[in-house]
């Protein structure tokens, strides 16, 4: 379905996620490792699990038994480097699942490794160093003290692992500066915004300079500008530092954004894991459909996925006839002319490019059409949809060095913009046997969509 | 049914409380006299070295650090509260037996809180030490302070120590329950923080809970201060000495004048005392600037 994928030299961005999904496969060990994690609340915990093997829901266990099942068998892996988002509606078991990992709350069954070491056989004091040293963490509310500064905030960590104070206020210092609060060190928390206060937040499970961080739901409780803010902010920093990020959300488009690899919880369980692009192509129940149906993909996706190869390409070094010939053959009513480093200069249409031809000129330089519609690898779709307002050309994709990488055309991206799904519920409408006008009229419609692809 | 209950009165036998305390209260005099005798002198000798303090600078002197503390801890409308306060007490020329109580509710103060507030903490941290403690509290503050003078004499004798045994029992428990309830509100988002980032229980309750119950913690030391003066008078029935003292004997001579000026010179001390500690955790809690930035 997306034709230009396989084609296409892979950008950097998506480099960026593959290396990281696949870590395994390279070689890579994971950083943690979590095997049949399962939380009960409450007493009657194995009878509550032995009823929803059965297959019992969640809320006729809760009758029967009086105990809540938070997490159920849950089993991934995180490797060094990458951002994995947990997502699920609220209620749906991440925030346990995420405290599960630094034993915040005890699980019920199942081990979590780090690093290949089991957790659960690791004294009070074994986990306290974990905590203090390994891994750090930042909360959906926030949980600065208020009678705190900034500063004293920040230092926190390093306070109870019993730093000094002139190095406490080095790496405290350090870490507002990564967050940009700067100078605002002996402000108190009351003064700041939520925002802000979040930076504090962030920098305080900075400044202890631990390899694992672990988000719940740090940038919910902003409102979507600081929000949008914040993600860029956290996104330059582990660019940076390169931390291994276990980011717990209920936004998807945050997820999307954030995420080199996905997990969807329902009820306690994972329902579906992968990267960004699988879960969006191909999602694995009817709930998951259900929870990516609002994201706007045009936001989402990059033009790669529009993007289809140019048949054919002119050089400006050639002649007319050559080029019309070309068109001619492959049915092109407009070519992309590059020179010779294989740099856009611009579009020939047929017509333009036959009158010359006519005219027996040598050179297909006056045809050349400069002005033309181009993007970079990695533009959202939300982007490119404006430039096919009121023209039918194609518009070019390139690369930062200008070469021409692919071009879009109407046709490859409406095919981005639909998922197998909806092209099937679309079909389904148009059952032959419902016989009124309107269904002929989407029949034909759906049936030149099912062309377009 | 009615009748079922007056018959069933005469079916439920004597149960004699009365006399297992007074056994009890008896069994102890007997056998822990010592322990007692020792008791009493260190209470007395607290509240007398109070005392002492308090009066081995002349009033006027006394007068201006009491000024001095009220300017710094509630600024200067309560310094001039202060000085017309003491003004009047010594006026009235009350100021020895004012020194007296003021000695009396500052070393009952000091022990309720010494007591109170580590039982608070201990019940925010063991659900069972709160199960205990509650019921005992409510028993410290509801029983007759009267009920429980009679033994404290026959177990310390007459005088400073009994008064301030009964003052402890009665101002305590506000400094439990304010500990208590100050601790319990601390938000549990600082306090999961606090152990994601490996924080030891008493790392957690040294630099998380109690900076934040300190406002709390000092509204009860302020509630326990107040009690303690409410009980001045009554403490007085038992040879504790000051202001109660000269209300005790005007309401015995029918003196309505002298246990007046006994009982403003109390009044007086309250609100000074009220002015001067209900700010201290308030002002702790201001923010440096104007606040609201954002």
């Amino acid at each position: 379905m997306y034709r230009g994928r396989k084609m296409l030299p892979v950008s950097n961005w998506r480099l960026v996620k593959e290396l990281t999904t696949e870590g395994s496969i390279t070689g890579n060990e994971a950083v943690i490792r979590a095997e049949k994690l399962t939380k009960v609340f409450g007493r009657g915990a194995s009878e509550a699990l032995r009823l929803r093997r059965e297959g019992r829901s969640k809320a006729e266990i809760e009758k029967a038994t009086g105990a809540t099942i938070g997490v159920l068998e849950a089993n991934f892996e995180v490797y060094p480097g990458e951002i994995f988002v947990i997502i699920g509606l609220s209620g749906s078991g991440k925030s346990t699942l995420l405290r599960l990992l630094n034993r915040l709350i005890e699980p019920t069954e199942g081990e979590v490794y780090l690093d290949g070491r089991p957790t659960s056989r690791m004294s009070a004091r074994q986990i306290r160093d974990l905590r203090r040293k390994k891994m750090g963490m930042v909360f959906q509310h926030f949980g600065l003290l208020p009678n705190r500064s900034v500063l004293g905030n920040v230092v926190f960590g390093l306070e109870v692992q019993g730093v000094s104070a002139s190095e406490r206020e080095r790496r405290g210092l350090e870490a507002l500066e990564m967050v940009g609060l700067e100078g605002q060190g002996e402000k108190r928390i009351t003064e700041l915004s939520g925002g802000m206060q979040q930076r504090v937040g962030l920098a305080r499970a900075l400044a202890t300079e631990q390899e694992i961080l672990l988000m719940d739901e740090p940038f919910s409780a902003l409102d979507p500008l600081i929000r949008r803010e914040m993600q860029n902010l956290f996104l330059d920093i582990q660019g940076e530092i390169k931390r291994t990020v276990v980011f717990v959300t209920h936004d998807l488009d945050e997820a999307l954004r954030l995420g080199n690899r996905v997990a969807i919880m329902r009820d306690g369980e994972i329902v579906q894991m992968g990267n960004p692009e699988e879960i969006l192509t191909n999602p694995a129940n009817e709930y998951v459909e259900r929870f990516i149906e609002d994201v706007d993909y045009t936001k989402v996706r990059k033009v790669e996925v529009a993007m289809v190869d140019p048949k054919e390409v002119a050089y400006r070094s050639e002649g007319p006839r050559v080029v019309l010939r070309r068109m001619q053959k492959a049915g092109l009513s407009t070519i992309f002319v590059l020179d010779s480093e294989r740099k856009l200069v611009g579009l020939c249409e047929a017509e333009a490019v036959s009158r010359l031809a006519q005219r027996g000129e040598g050179s297909l330089e006056s045809a050349i059409d400069r002005d033309v519609c181009r993007v970079e690898l990695g533009t959202p779709l939300r982007k490119v949809l404006p430039l096919f307002v009121g023209g039918n050309l194609p518009v070019a994709v390139t690369d930062e060095r200008e070469r021409l990488m692919g071009v879009v055309v109407k046709g490859s991206l409406i095919a981005a913009l639909t998922t197998e799904s909806e092209v099937e519920e679309a079909r389904e409408e148009v059952d032959p046997e419902a016989g009124d006008d309107s269904a002929g009229l989407s029949s034909s419609a759906a049936a030149e969509e099912g062309a377009s692809r | 049914m009615i009748a079922l209950l007056q018959q069933g009165s005469g079916y439920v036998p004597r149960i004699p409380i009365g006399s297992w305390v007074s056994d009890f209260v008896n069994y102890v005099t007997n056998n822990f006299s010592g322990f007692f005798d020792g008791l009493s002198k260190v209470l007395g000798g607290l509240v007398g070295a109070f005392d002492f303090v308090l009066t081995i600078l002349p009033p006027w002197a006394m007068v201006l650090i009491f000024m001095a503390i009220a300017l710094w801890l509630g600024g200067w409308r309560v310094m001039l509260l202060t000085l017309v306060g003491f003004g009047l007490i010594l006026g009235m020329k009350l100021w020895d037996d004012a020194m007296t109580t003021l000695a009396l509710v500052t070393a009952s103060t000091a022990v309720a809180l010494l007591i109170g507030i580590p039982v608070g903490i201990l019940s925010a941290q063991y659900r069972s030490v709160e199960t205990v403690v509650r019921p005992i509290l409510d028993f410290m503050q509801t029983l007759p302070a009267f009920v429980y003078l009679v033994p404290a004499i026959i177990l310390l004798g007459l005088g400073n120590a009994p008064g301030l045994l009964s003052v402890v029992i009665f101002a305590m428990p506000p400094a439990v329950r304010l500990t208590l309830l100050g601790l319990q509100q601390v938000p549990k988002e600082t306090l999961e923080a606090a152990k994601a980032f490996g924080s030891t229980r008493w790392q957690t309750l040294v630099k998380v809970e109690l900076p934040q119950a300190f406002t709390t913690i000092m509204a009860g030391v302020n509630q326990v201060i107040m009690l303690a003066l409410s009980m001045v008078v009554i403490a007085a029935l038992i040879g504790a000495g000051g202001l109660g003292t000269v209300v005790y004997k005007g309401l015995s001579t029918l003196d309505v004048g002298t246990s007046f000026e006994g009982g403003l010179g109390i009044v007086i001390i309250a609100i000074i005392l009220d002015r001067i500690t209900r700010n201290i955790g308030r002002g702790r809690q201001k923010p440096g600037g104007k606040g609201g930035l954002a």
